[in-house]
């Protein structure tokens, strides 16, 4: 069996992890932060300039859920006013919209940046006192809870922190700030997830 | 030249959405690049002991800031055609305070855990399912808490409108701020190293 088989089937470490590799490599050290924060910036940039709109997550979400409940229920989306803006007068299917589109770029950017740097692993990320599906179903949480969180703000970190921020929105900012706040008031009660 | 382009017409609807793919290639590209693929990575930023997440986030939003105020300034961009998310002060205050719980309970955004789930990570895709659930309990609630969503509506907002300030006072005193927090965040690092 070569070294690359064998680590595809055998667990890291002390096997508490379920980390396994898929790429062999070493994985390469992040990029400076500065560094990365000028490049995300320009690309916001770019975004402002040629677009005239800037960068986001959650609204492709609220798309897609529009589209799955506008889909088994159309009277009942339709009704919704909250959905009912994602479906738009039927004219455009709700996938095709610029938020969705720019989401399915990040995924493939991402995964090219990964693949570049050897850290494309299949793993579950956790402290070593929690077990995976504890980890799962606190991510599952979360994800929920941001999710009801950046459809009351109107965007999450991406189309209100990052790019409101940017615009001197004062909305975004009142956002930004509330997101740091409720994460530092709660950091303390959820640390035993990661030690 | 005129800019933004697509509100200038420059191109149309079809060829916005693959503008929308490439500027997602880019983001998600400078999210991994910057470890924002990596949970522990993020949550770092509220215990202290790496705060990436600042340092990326005012890179990129004071990169973002100057590139737009040099280009307002020299005539090349028309600020008032990029988009700005209303400002709904109450919603977006609860809203912004219930994404920072989601964040530091599952470890990521909406926009890192693509990234997360480009690079393998199965905590990331427990986050990503978590996402439509989280905007159909809030599209299914929206029927009786649209009036507290709608409180505190005072249209388009920006900081300096806010405070009767020049743009470019706010955007000299973004850029001081960011600065100084660059310093802070060095000094807490080192303050705060894991033992």
């Amino acid at each position: 069996m070569s070294p690359t088989a064998q680590t595809l089937n055998e667990p890291w470490g002390d096997g508490r992890d379920a980390t396994r590799a898929v790429d062999a490599a070493a994985p390469a050290p992040y990029m400076n932060p500065y560094l990365a924060g000028i490049g995300l910036g320009l690309v916001l940039l770019a975004a402002f300039v040629i677009m005239g709109r800037g960068l986001g997550a959650s609204g492709a979400v609220n798309a897609f859920v529009a589209w799955v409940v506008g889909s088994l229920a159309p009277a009942h989306a339709q009704s919704n006013a909250f959905l009912a803006e994602y479906l738009g007068d039927g004219t455009t299917h709700p996938l095709k919209a610029w938020l969705v589109f720019e989401v399915l770029g990040v995924f493939a950017g991402a995964l090219l940046s990964g693949l570049l740097a050897h850290r494309v692993r299949v793993s579950v990320e956790k402290g070593p006192r929690v077990s995976a599906g504890l980890r799962l179903a606190l991510a599952f949480s979360g994800g929920a809870t941001m999710a009801f969180g950046a459809a009351l703000a109107r965007g999450c970190t991406s189309g209100q922190a990052l790019t409101g921020g940017s615009m001197l929105n004062a909305g975004s900012w009142v956002t930004m700030l509330a997101i740091f706040g409720g994460a530092y008031a709660l950091a303390y009660f959820v640390k035993w997830q990661w030690r | 030249m005129n800019t933004p382009f697509y509100k200038y017409g420059a191109f149309g609807d079809e060829t916005s959405l693959v503008v929308a793919f490439v500027i997602g290639i880019g983001f998600g590209f400078f999210l991994e690049r910057a470890g924002f693929g990596s949970a522990r990575k993020l949550v770092s930023q509220f215990y202290l002991n790496d705060l990436a997440v600042f340092k990326v986030m005012f890179t990129a939003i004071v990169t973002a800031m100057l590139g737009t105020t040099y280009l307002a300034w020299m005539g090349v961009l028309d600020l008032s055609l990029v988009y700005l998310t209303p400002t709904v002060l109450w919603p977006q205050l609860v809203g912004g305070l219930v994404l920072g719980i989601g964040f530091v309970i599952g470890g990521y955004c909406p926009g890192t855990s693509v990234a997360s789930v480009a690079t393998g990570r199965l905590d990331g895709l427990a986050f990503v399912l978590g996402l439509p659930v989280g905007t159909l309990l809030f599209a299914e609630a929206f029927p009786w808490i649209r009036g507290f969503y709608e409180n505190g509506s005072v249209g388009v907002q920006t900081l300096p409108g806010v405070f009767d300030l020049p743009y470019g006072l706010v955007v000299f005193a973004v850029v001081l701020m960011a600065l100084g927090g660059f310093a802070g965040a060095s000094w807490i690092e080192k303050k705060f190293q894991p033992r």
